[in-house]
């Protein structure tokens, strides 16, 4: 589903990806994790069109992300430690603008079955700005799944939220995972990435250092191979 | 038709969330009033020299004010992280100047609406005139709407972006005010229409131009 190939990219002269080669299959959940500044942010606005590469490509759907942004957009949901919703507006009416941009159809039926997937419905009509954290966070993912799209990107997605709150998160993304959709996540939690993901990867330099199956995988020898990576 | 409706769905989500706070439109009108009293206390204007001096006031309020709501359409997206959903859209990045512009156009041409009368009434102006004034008003706000809708969306990846917007937009407006100053006298004056018509031309003109050249360009203005 997703293929990246040879991606390089700098900001001036400082080289932040080094040639990334990565293969996420169809339905899979890859937890990508690494120090800060190591370049997972960077992947993800790449692979999300929101930044361009110095070299390399990726393809998702098959479809190039550098040739074809528009299209690569139509089949990405993007969630952020940042919301991308409007403080002022309700519920509603974020993800009625969201699905107009979307073309998404039968849009209100459509909208009523992720705010309760994400468990808002009953506040559906309150503005943005006066949901905890954890809400915005979860309110975030339904805009994301509301085109309901075949890749989810998620950068960092457990920042700021308290336990409940992760809690209430970690559900959401285990249906999301349940779905069938591909899922890349970074975070740098070692121990949440482990537990919801097929494959973890650790990205370190610039450069994808390890990956391997997640199930199975023991938290602290992950820590380990985690610290030998970051330390190399 | 799909791509206008991209383009509604974008303005009108801008005005609606304005709607809810009133915090661009409030801060634009009370600028422009604040314009209109100051200057009328500076200058002692009387009826025999109102007439030279009130249209460059005029668009000095509309211009100040305008850069007000200009300097908050990309600067409220990139502060609360909603511009990179929108760039995430599937939709021609055209589509979301296009929205932009059209409600920070609306905002300007809401502020024109509450701010002509009271200048009429407060420089004892004739009100006959204000047909054509309010045309002129709307041709001269959309073109700097246009063009400062693009620059707003440079500014907001520069470090110093409120200092910078003002730095831009001014020296590429400077024909359109310069035009709506000399039209907006003109019509005051009650000169015909053969007389205006090169600043006719002038105002036209930028707009088309600069519509047509922000239209093209915004795709690469937004870029990182």
């Amino acid at each position: 589903m997703i293929q990246v190939r040879g991606l390089t990219k700098a900001f001036g002269p400082k080289k932040v990806l080094r040639g990334i080669d990565l293969d996420v299959g169809q339905g899979e959940f890859l937890t990508l994790v690494g120090p800060n500044g190591a370049g997972k942010t960077t992947l993800l606005r790449i692979l999300a069109t929101l930044s361009r590469a110095t070299g390399g490509d990726a393809l998702i759907g098959g479809v190039s992300v550098a040739e074809h942004p528009a299209q690569v957009r139509r089949s990405i949901g993007l969630v952020s430690h940042r919301t991308l919703l409007y403080d002022d507006l309700t519920a509603v009416e974020n993800l009625q603008f969201y699905g107009r941009m979307y073309d998404v159809p039968n849009l209100n039926a459509r909208i009523e079955e992720v705010l309760r997937q994400v468990n808002l419905y009953y506040r559906r009509h309150d503005a943005v700005r006066t949901y905890s954290r954890g809400m915005q966070q979860r309110l975030s993912i339904a805009r994301a799944i509301l085109h309901d799209p075949q890749v989810m990107l998620m950068d960092e997605p457990y920042t700021g939220l308290d336990v409940q709150a992760t809690a209430m998160l970690r559900a959401v993304l285990q249906e999301l995972a349940a779905s069938g959709r591909t899922v890349i996540m970074t975070t740098h939690d070692l121990e949440l990435g482990l537990e919801v993901a097929d494959r973890v990867a650790i990205l370190s330099g610039g450069r994808i250092g390890f990956q391997g199956p997640a199930k199975g995988m023991d938290v602290h020898e992950f820590r380990r191979i985690y610290a030998e990576q970051v330390a190399g | 038709m799909n791509f206008l409706r991209k383009v509604a769905a974008v303005a009108w989500k801008d005005l609606q969330a304005e709607w809810r706070t009133r915090e661009v439109f409030s801060a634009m009108f009370v600028f422009a009033l604040l314009i209109l009293i100051i200057f009328n206390f500076a200058l002692e204007l009387r009826a025999e020299n109102a007439r030279v001096l009130v249209p460059g006031i005029l668009w000095v309020a509309f211009t100040f004010a305008g850069m007000l709501g200009l300097n908050r359409s990309f600067i409220q997206e990139k502060d609360r992280g909603s511009l990179e959903g929108l760039l995430l859209c599937p939709v021609d990045r055209s589509a979301i100047y296009l929205g932009k512009m059209l409600a920070n156009w609306a905002l300007m041409a809401l502020v024109a609406v509450f701010i002509l009368p009271v200048s009429f009434v407060l420089f004892n102006l004739s009100f006959g005139a204000l047909p054509m004034i309010v045309v002129v008003t709307a041709l001269g706000t959309l073109g700097f709407a246009g063009v400062g809708t693009l620059f707003s969306a440079m500014a907001v990846n520069t470090r110093a972006r409120e200092v910078m917007l003002p730095l831009l937009l001014f020296p590429v407006a400077v024909p359109l005010i310069i035009s709506a100053v000399k039209l907006t006298a003109g019509i005051m004056d009650g000169l015909a229409g053969a007389e205006l018509a090169r600043w006719w031309q002038l105002l036209v003109g930028f707009d088309a131009i600069f519509f047509t050249l922000s239209f093209v360009t915004f795709d690469y203005a937004i870029e990182e």
